[in-house]
Parts: structure tokens; C-alpha cells; sequence
């Protein structure tokens, strides 16, 4: 551990508004050197702003930036850059058709005369750097060649062309597998040896009690208070965030099933799924866990009517159906909120209301006419039963929390009044308060009658809300299990495509 | 200090920024030239711009929609063309539902490429743009054509008519504005158009039929140049056989400046028409302080590139900005 008392970096009484929002509220941080200092916060309490000012993409309103011990003012990340402050991108910021070494030194390319690039110096520096991240590619791939987690080390590897002060990890771990965020743990290591010192943007606690030194939590564009992590616990972290103790129990509660809803009988569509059974009750929350690719989300997309399978039966309340288009299955009680958020659920540009009542605006005329309070009725209805905090129906969903955003998609589907309600990733990129409501509110549903499928790539996730897991692996149902005979071990092993000797 | 100034003042007027240059062009002409604002002058600006500003209607709704349309011109000489033509051949009565449905089809086959096929916009309805001139031009053997009696038809109506003594091309234009700006703010299909130029994917994921919504724009365009064609035909009472040549771009200059977005999802009728009427003051005001026609063109390009570059700024937060 380096010794120097000064800060490597320090914030002090940040303030930022935005037009309607005070996004920063005279926030304080610093990060020694040698340091990994964790920043925690639910989404919208102003992280990724606290960051991009520090990156200089905004400028703070108020309040000064320390780099070691002089103020300083920057006002494009080349000059934060320049200050040693390197912000690692929770979205890769890539460009994919170039090569790995080409995107490491993106913008200060080596140059020999008459601006040439110098193509053999700028390969042996990224080499180096590659080299010194284990990775086990080198500078002339190409980016749109490499998997997400090698493109997440050339990003790292982009911050180490310069003497790093300080370095700000957002998500870095979002897109990697086990083994992968060994290898990021060294490297952060491996930093915070060399006295760098560290940000650490997360939500996943275990990752920030393995790795941090300290934790500084934010809330709503406040300051919130440091912690030593060696002295804290999760409960009282998770406290600091979201302002109370989280229920994270299962709900045990047995649920009374009623009559099977849905069904589906050999549905195939090579090479995506083959020969998928399996039935839904109403009053029964069903999870399908796999590893991305597995299929689920096309089984989904098929009951949606967005795919059409090659063979097999889709029943509804045991009559066969046929699901052509997303109005049949609209038409047929099924309603889907889709993987991605902001790219399949939500017209960004939109208001808040509007988007709510989206797949029912036909139904909602009077006349030729959409009926403005019948809209305002329907979304006030459900922000209220579903908490959703935004100042007004007129909001733009755009700036609204990834929460927010959700639970607008949720509702936009419960208005339909389905009987099926399909629920692709409900958390992804959603923080800890907001994740453990969206649990509660699918068990919740689940108790109000509808039929629910949940497909999910935590497991934990899987656990919480599921009656039963249907395990897939490779376009394959390898189990099927109920909530209370389900152990880890077994759905590991089952999504990995190792075969149980029981398959149910 | 004051480039903080202007940096934090610029987005706040940028986003009024359509309605600030036109009272500012308005008070500036104004001083200019005495004739500028008299009614007589105001009232032959709104009766030129209304053939442009019917086209910029429906083109309006198709930016909107998420795509583009640059064979409206063409498509106004094809439509003027024929109800002129067949003026004189079947008498209007029958001339101008055949030359509406004619120009409906060209409409259709635009909306069948791009809504349903899903090709890309610019390629398709520029190739439509000249294939569309071609049509013309066979159908007339490159001859102009026009209307033998043109005092003895109620066809004249349309272009020299007026109720009230205000001319029937501005009430035509006001009625289709006042009517689009309804189905598009207060309809369904509006808030479906908003959607799908908003976010094709998930409007989709939402069970709206997004090829038949883009389907319908293209097909609104067409009836809009349909009516800007019986407008133009009755005005002239002939037709050159490239009348429409260059009209696309204008139409589309209009639609930008009223700040309608190319991104789509975005955008207003109303504003639409303020983008026409400041562009046509513009094009007449060069005109009345002795400038040469052709200058228009320059000025008017310099005027959609600020007009741009305001609504990116408004957008980003700053006049300059090293990201989107």
C-alpha cells in the first residue's frame, strides 16, 4: 500500500442539475492511490453522472476535482485522459471493424513521418499491454472478432497507454463469465499494487466485498456516507442504498394453482430449440434458466408471434392455437416484455403514458379520437400499483431509472390484462431496491392468477421467483424441476448439458 | 465567461429556434423592403407556398414514420401532367379521381418497397424520383401539355379561386393542416406513427403492424402531392412535363426547419408549416430586395444548415460537443 496521505483523486461538493433534475447534490469521493474504492448506488442515484464528470463529458455546476492535491477543470475525456483518469465503459465503446491495437491507441496513434501510422511500433506497445493483461490475443485481431470479454480487455488495455492515476471500472463484470472475471480481478489487483488507484462501479455485492477497500454510497444524487468494507456487511450497505432492509426470502407461501393456461407440445425451430414441451398453470410462476443461447428467448419470441416454429402444438386453455403475428398473441392473452428494455420495450422518445398504452391505442378510441383520460386512468393505475416514480405522464421515458423504465414495460403489458405473461431478463441492469420489488411483483402476479414464465440467466433470480425450472441447454429442455426438490448443483449441471440419470 | 454564456443561453433559444429566426427574418426584411409586410405581398406568399406546403405535409408524416421521400417532385410533374392531360380528354370530373388513384399507386408501390419489402428509403424513393421523371416523359413523348378552354372550366377553381378573398390554394393548405395535425396528435394511427419512427423494434414488440403504418405514410404523401398537383394544374392550366423538377428538396428544407427529426419519432405538423412559410418569405423577400432568383438557393441551403445545427445543439445541451 502506497502511504502518501493525498488522494490520487478528489471530488468535492459536486453539484450537477439538469434541466428539472438536481442529479448531483454536493457529492463528495475520493480515491486513494493504491485503492479500490467501490461506488454503490441504486440506478438513478447519479453514478454514471458523478462519472462523466469525472471523465470530463459533463461539467459540474458546482464544486471542485482534486487530482493529486491541484484542482482541475476538464472538459473532454482526452483531458481527464491527460490528467491520468480513465473511465472503462460499462457498454464497449469499440469500433468493431478495426483491429485490437488500433482501438488501444484510438486517437494517439504512433505516427512516423508525413503522419503515417507506425504500424510496428503501435503493435509491439499493444502487445505489451496485452501481455501484461494475460490475454491470450494479440494487437492485429480484429475487435468484431473477439468475444465480449476480450473486447472488455482491450478497453482495459486502452486505459494503459497512460500513467493511470486513477481508473473507473462501471460493470465491468456485466458481460463476463466466471473464469473471465478472475482474470479482471488480477488486473485490478495487479493496478491497485502499482498504486493506482481504483473506482469500482457495481451491484453485485459479492464482487465488491471481495474486491473493495472502501464503499461509498450514493442515493437519489446524494452523498450517503463511506464505509471500510472490512468493518460493514451487505445488510448495511444495502440499507445506505435503498433506505431500508431488503426481504430477500422466498415467498413460501404454497400458491393455489388453477387450471393449465398454457401448453406447448413439441415446438421446434432448428436450429434455435428443438422438441420443447412444457405447460403453465395459472397461479404458477415458471423459470427458464439457461446459458445465453440456450434458446429461451426464441421460445419466447415464438409464443409471442415474432418466430414461427417449424412444427410442433401451442395450446391455450387446451385449444390449439395459431400465433402469426404479435396482435394474434396479443389477441390470445399473452404479452411478452422482451429482453432488451430500451431496444424491444420502450419508445425512448416517447412520454411515459404513451408508451404504457401503446399495443391498446386502437381500443382506447372514442370516436377517432384516443381518449385522453381514458389513457390517464389506465397509467395511473398502474404507477400506483406498481410504484413507478416519474414527476409526470409527460416525462419522457428516456430519462426515467432503469427501474422505472421496467416496471413501465410491465405495465404497459399488465394493462393488456393477459393470461400469459411472459417475462425475458426482468432485471438486467437493474439495481438491488428495484430487483427485489420486480421479484415481489412477479410472485404477486403470480398469486393474482396469471400464468408466468420467467426466463432468466441468474440463478438466483430463478430461484426466488420460480414454482418450477425448466433447465435449458443448447436449444434442449434438459429438466425439469420443481422449487422445492431444486438444488444448485443439479441446474449447474443441467444447463451445462450434463445429462441427470432422473430426466423429468 | 461569456462563451459559458452562450453555451448554457444557445440550447434555450435553439429550442424555440424555428419561431426566434422567423420573427427575427420577418423584422429584418421588414426594415428592408416596404412591400414585404403588406397584406397584399403576405397574401401572395402564403398562396405561393401552398403547393410546397401540402407536399411538406405528407412528407412531414413519413419523416415522422422513420423514412424519407425524395420522389414527391417527380410525382407532382407525373400527377399534373395527367390531370391536365386528361382534362381536356374526359373532362375533370373523371380526370382527377383517375390522376388520385394513378398517383395513390405510385404512392403504394413506395409504400410496398419500403414498409413492406423494408428496403432502405433514400435508395428507394430516389430511384423513384427519376423513374417516376421517366414515366413522365413517355406518357407525354416530352411534349408540355395543357388546357385548350381555361376560362370556361370549373377545374380553375382550385388554383384561382378564393372564398372570402382569401385564394383557394391557402384554404386547401389550411384545411390539410389543420386535418393532419388532428390524425396525428389526437388519432391512433398518429400515436402509431410516433412510435414506429420512434422505435421500429419495439413498436413491433408491441403488436403495432409497423409495415402497414409505414405503408400508409407513403401513401398519405402520395394523396398529398395528388392535391398539390390539382392545385398547381388549375393555377397554370398546363404543365410542363418536369414541373415538379427540385420540389423534393424544398419540401424537405420545410420539413427541417420546422424541426421535424430525420431520425423520426419526432415532429409536428404545425411546425411544418411555419418551416414553409419562413422558407417561402425567405425565397420572396431575396426576391423583393432585388436579389436574382438563384440566390434564394444559397440562402436557403445556409438557413437549413443553422436550422440543423440548432436542433442537434438543443439535443446535445451545447453548440459544440465532441459526442452525440
Amino acid at each position: 500500500m502506497n502511504e502518501k496521505l493525498e488522494p490520487a483523486l478528489r471530488l468535492k461538493g459536486i453539484v450537477k442539475t439538469f434541466p428539472g433534475v438536481r442529479a448531483l447534490d454536493g457529492v463528495d469521493f475520493e480515491v486513494m492511490p493504491g485503492e479500490v474504492h467501490a461506488l454503490l448506488g441504486e440506478n438513478g442515484a447519479g453514478k454514471s453522472t458523478l462519472m462523466k464528470v469525472l471523465a470530463g463529458m459533463y461539467q459540474p455546476d458546482e464544486g471542485q476535482i482534486i487530482i493529486a492535491g491541484q484542482p482541475v477543470r476538464m472538459t473532454t475525456p482526452i483531458e481527464a485522459k491527460a490528467q491520468g483518469v480513465v473511465l472503462i465503459h460499462q457498454e464497449l465503446s469499440l469500433v468493431p471493424e478495426m483491429s485490437a491495437a488500433e482501438n488501444i491507441y484510438l486517437g494517439e496513434l504512433p505516427l512516423k513521418s508525413f503522419g503515417r501510422v507506425d504500424w510496428t511500433t503501435l503493435y509491439e506497445r499493444s502487445n505489451a499491454i496485452l501481455e501484461r493483461l494475460n490475454c491470450n490475443f494479440r494487437g492485429e485481431v480484429t475487435v468484431v472478432n473477439l468475444s465480449i470479454a476480450n473486447q472488455q480487455m482491450v478497453e482495459i488495455a486502452r486505459a494503459l497507454t497512460v500513467d493511470a492515476r486513477v481508473v473507473v471500472f462501471d460493470e465491468p463484470t456485466a458481460s463476463l463469465t466466471d473464469a473471465e472475471k478472475v482474470v479482471l480481478f488480477e488486473i485490478i489487483n495487479d493496478l491497485k499494487a502499482r498504486g493506482v488507484g481504483i473506482v469500482y462501479i457495481s451491484h453485485r455485492m459479492d464482487e465488491i466485498f471481495t474486491l473493495s477497500d472502501r464503499i461509498t454510497v450514493l442515493r437519489d444524487g446524494s452523498y450517503r456516507g463511506t464505509l471500510t468494507t472490512a468493518d460493514t456487511n451487505e445488510d448495511e450497505v444495502t440499507r445506505l442504498m435503498i433506505g431500508r432492509s431488503l426481504d430477500l426470502s422466498r415467498d413460501t407461501a404454497t400458491p393455489t394453482l388453477g387450471e393449465t393456461v398454457l401448453e406447448v407440445r413439441n415446438l421446434t425451430c432448428a436450429p434455435l430449440y428443438r422438441d420443447i414441451s412444457f405447460s403453465v398453470r395459472a397461479g404458477e410462476v415458471v423459470g427458464f434458466y439457461g446459458l445465453v443461447g440456450a434458446g429461451r428467448t426464441e421460445i419466447a419470441e415464438t409464443l409471442f408471434g415474432l418466430r414461427s416454429a417449424d412444427s410442433g402444438e401451442i395450446l391455450i386453455d387446451g385449444e390449439k392455437v395459431q400465433i402469426g403475428s404479435p396482435p394474434d398473441a396479443i389477441a390470445l392473452g399473452i404479452s411478452l416484455v422482451p429482453e432488451n428494455r430500451k431496444e424491444q420495450g420502450l419508445v425512448l422518445s416517447m412520454n411515459c403514458r404513451d408508451n404504457m398504452t401503446l399495443p391498446q391505442v386502437q381500443n382506447l378510441a372514442s370516436g377517432p379520437f384516443v381518449s385522453s383520460s381514458a389513457e390517464n386512468e389506465i397509467f395511473d393505475k398502474y404507477r400506483e400499483k406498481l410504484e413507478i416514480k416519474t414527476p409526470s405522464w409527460r416525462q419522457t421515458v428516456r430519462v426515467l431509472s432503469g427501474g422505472n423504465q421496467q416496471k413501465i414495460v410491465i405495465g404497459k403489458w399488465l394493462s393488456m390484462q393477459p393470461r400469459v405473461l411472459i417475462v425475458d431478463e426482468p432485471t438486467r441492469g437493474i439495481d438491488v431496491g428495484s430487483k427485489s420489488e420486480i421479484h415481489a411483483l412477479l410472485r404477486a402476479l403470480a398469486a393474482q392468477g396469471y400464468a408466468v414464465i420467467v426466463i432468466s440467466s441468474e440463478m438466483p433470480e430463478v430461484l426466488r421467483v420460480s414454482d418450477r425450472i425448466v433447465a435449458m441447454y443448447n436449444g434442449r429442455i434438459m429438466r425439469e424441476f420443481t422449487a422445492d426438490l431444486v438444488t444448485e448443483d443439479s441446474l449447474v449441471q443441467a444447463i451445462s448439458g450434463i445429462k441427470a440419470t432422473e430426466v423429468a | 465567461m461569456l462563451l459559458n454564456r452562450l453555451k448554457a443561453g444557445g440550447p434555450a433559444i435553439a429550442k424555440q429556434g424555428i419561431l426566434v429566426a422567423f420573427i427575427l427574418f420577418m423584422i429584418v426584411f421588414s426594415f428592408m423592403s416596404d412591400r414585404f409586410l403588406t397584406p397584399d405581398n403576405i397574401m401572395s406568399v402564403f398562396r405561393q407556398s401552398a403547393i410546397i406546403g401540402v407536399m411538406a405535409l405528407g412528407v412531414t408524416i413519413v419523416v415522422i414514420g422513420g423514412n424519407l421521400d425524395l420522389s414527391v417532385g417527380s410525382m407532382l410533374s407525373f400527377a399534373t401532367v395527367l390531370v391536365v392531360d386528361l382534362h381536356d380528354k374526359v373532362g375533370p370530373e373523371l380526370a382527377i379521381p383517375i390522376m388520385v388513384l394513378a398517383t395513390l399507386c405510385l404512392g403504394a408501390i413506395n409504400g410496398f418497397l419500403i414498409g413492406i419489402l423494408r428496403l432502405n428509403s433514400l435508395i428507394v424513393t430516389l430511384g423513384m424520383l427519376s423513374a417516376i421523371q421517366g414515366l413522365v416523359l413517355i406518357y407525354s413523348g416530352g411534349q408540355n401539355v395543357d388546357i385548350v378552354d381555361q376560362r370556361g372550366t370549373w377545374f380553375a377553381i382550385f388554383g384561382r379561386g378564393s372564398v372570402l378573398g382569401i385564394a383557394a390554394p391557402i384554404i386547401i393548405f389550411g384545411l390539410l393542416a389543420i386535418l393532419f395535425h388532428v390524425i396525428m396528435t389526437t388519432t391512433p394511427f398518429g400515436r402509431k406513427v410516433y412510435a414506429v419512427g420512434g422505435n421500429p423494434t419495439a413498436s413491433v414488440f408491441s403488436g403495432i403492424p409497423r409495415s402497414r403504418i409505414v405503408f400508409t405514410t407513403y401513401l398519405i404523401s402520395a394523396l398529398c402531392v395528388a392535391v398539390a398537383a390539382i392545385i398547381l394544374g388549375s393555377r397554370v392550366m398546363g404543365s410542363q412535363n418536369n414541373v415538379g423538377q427540385g420540389y423534393e428538396l424544398q419540401v424537405l428544407a420545410a420539413v427541417i426547419l420546422g424541426g421535424t427529426s430525420l431520425l423520426g419519432g419526432a415532429g409536428s405538423i404545425l411546425k411544418t408549416v411555419l418551416g414553409v412559410l419562413m422558407l417561402a418569405f425567405i425565397q420572396n423577400g431575396l426576391i423583393l430586395m432585388g436579389q436574382p432568383y438563384y440566390t434564394q438557393w444559397l440562402v436557403t441551403w445556409v438557413v437549413i444548415i443553422v436550422a440543423v445545427w440548432l436542433d442537434v445543439a438543443a439535443k446535445r445541451g451545447r453548440l459544440f460537443s465532441p459526442i452525440a
